[in-house]
């Protein structure tokens, strides 16, 4: 197992406001990395300057030639467009068979391709932007904060959704996420951010105290919300 | 009827024909809803230039390119110098440009400069807006799978390695290009008519990007092409009998909207 993304020194500076100061941490291949922190701590700018499309400061080491997927958190405008599940994945050119092998793996029928985007069901839809962001084939995926709540399909949580990818696909995943409990399920390292790294570590040792820390009075409710 | 005037006729409805459909077509475009005010700010933006092109004697279409030039690159880089929204900014260029073109644009030719003058239209216009018009179309076509993942989510283009500033200046100088040729069929306060409403209808009716974009282009077309047979016919503006035809399919594609 060798190492994917290596950062060092990472800090991202947005109109003048520090957002993310002096990050340090190694994704290996084959992991799934939980990135756990309060609203506007800076996850989603973190997976943003991953990608390479915000400016920063520091050190992110790819592996070479690695393919990134991305799932954004949300898409408030792609339901005004008309358009087909079918378009949605010919605007990255994929060829048909491509499509169909995905659609597969993301376990929807092939009919879903004449569908109409704002028509899909939120599960539905999160199942696409997966398999959008799997059209390239890539070895990684960043994931920011898949719908907690919505069953995918039935008894399916999105989240033994993606475990049944990574195994198919050989993934490394890199998911921002509130939900503890998928913390403790799937995740194999977890990295708490405020700003600043306040915890990088296996699951397990994540301590109520560290929890604590990273949201100050809040982490009641979240315990509470998915117990 | 004079055969002069059956070639005159048919010139204007070619330069109808072609700009009504490649107008449309960029309309189609404009996903994102900030982006409607821009094709009808434009066409404020290109008056002083068209008052500066009659008063030296050159052809409006060119007067007007070049002020929409002069535009695109202010509302840019005030876009970089202050962090107003673009429509705050695009709002700021129509006003100034409309008082400013009120003022240049010689009295006699200010309601030619406002609503167009079809009757202007000579083969060389007609040619020179199918030639546009094709050219605009292509352009548009290459950039049309970008533009609208663009629209869709700046961070998703941006992760796929496209560069949506270069990706949106192409489309606003095609906008700028078509606005140029618009302006001498309907005019420059009615310009933005012709890229934003047949899209508007279109949109009501489709289920896909294809329905969507095909119809904008024949509904684009169909405006024209009837706008131009009613102001034949009835001898009213034919700017206004094109607007109001657009106008009507857009009513008629809110009883049927999907």
């Amino acid at each position: 197992m060798g190492i994917i993304l290596k950062v060092e020194n990472l800090s991202v500076e947005l109109y003048g406001e520090t957002i993310l100061e002096n990050l340090a941490f190694k994704v290996e291949e084959g992991e799934i990395l939980t990135i756990l922190g309060p609203n506007g701590a800076g996850k989603t700018v973190l997976l943003k300057a991953l990608l390479g499309i915000l400016p920063h400061k520091g050190k992110i080491e790819w592996r070479q030639g690695v393919k990134i997927g991305y799932v954004p958190q949300r898409l408030p405008f792609i339901k005004d467009i008309p358009m087909s599940v079918g378009e949605f994945f010919k605007l990255k050119k994929t060829s048909d068979k491509i499509t169909r092998d995905i659609l597969k793996s993301i376990g929807l029928a092939e009919d879903i391709l004449r569908k109409k985007i704002g028509s899909l069901s939120s599960g539905q839809f999160q199942r696409i932007l997966v398999g959008w962001a799997l059209v390239s084939n890539p070895q990684i995926l960043l994931f920011d904060e898949p719908t907690t709540g919505v069953d995918i399909s039935g008894q399916e949580s999105i989240y033994e959704f993606l475990e049944k990818l990574k195994e198919e696909r050989g993934l490394t995943i890199l998911l921002i996420t509130h939900d503890l409990s998928v913390v403790y399920k799937f995740a194999t390292r977890c990295l708490c951010l405020n700003k600043k790294l306040l915890c990088y570590s296996l699951p397990k040792e994540l301590t109520p105290e560290s929890l604590a820390q990273l949201y100050g009075g809040e982490i009641k409710l979240y315990e509470h919300s998915h117990g | 009827m004079s055969i002069a005037m059956d070639n005159q006729f048919l010139f204007i409805l070619i330069a109808g024909i072609f700009i009504g459909g490649a107008a449309a077509y960029l309309g189609s475009l404009m996903l994102a809803k900030r982006m409607a005010l821009v094709g009808d700010a434009l066409g404020h933006v290109a008056l002083p230039g068209m008052g500066l092109a009659l008063l030296l004697g050159l052809d409006v279409s060119l007067g007007a390119f070049s002020f929409l030039l002069l535009g695109i690159f202010l509302i840019w880089l005030f876009e970089i110098k202050t962090s107003l929204p673009t429509e705050a900014l695009v709002g700021i260029a129509f006003v100034a440009s409309l008082a400013v073109g009120f003022l240049i644009v010689p009295e006699p030719e200010l309601l030619e400069a406002l609503f167009g003058d079809i009757s202007k239209i000579s083969f060389g216009m007609a040619a020179t807006s199918a030639v546009f018009s094709i050219l605009i179309f292509l352009i548009v076509k290459s950039i049309y799978p970008k533009m609208v993942l663009a629209s869709i989510s700046n961070d998703l283009a941006k992760s796929e390695g496209i560069g949506v500033k270069k990706q949106n200046f192409i489309y606003l100088l095609s906008i700028a290009l078509i606005v140029a040729l618009g302006i001498k069929i309907v005019g420059s306060l009615l310009v933005g008519a012709l890229v934003i409403v047949p899209a508007a209808a279109a949109r009501n009716l489709s289920r896909n990007l294809k329905e969507y974009y095909s119809l904008s282009i024949i509904l684009g077309i169909l405006s024209c092409f009837l706008g131009i047979l009613l102001f034949e016919f009835t001898g009213f503006s034919a700017a206004a009998m094109i607007i109001l035809t657009s106008t009507f399919f857009f009513l008629v594609s809110l009883i049927f909207k999907r």
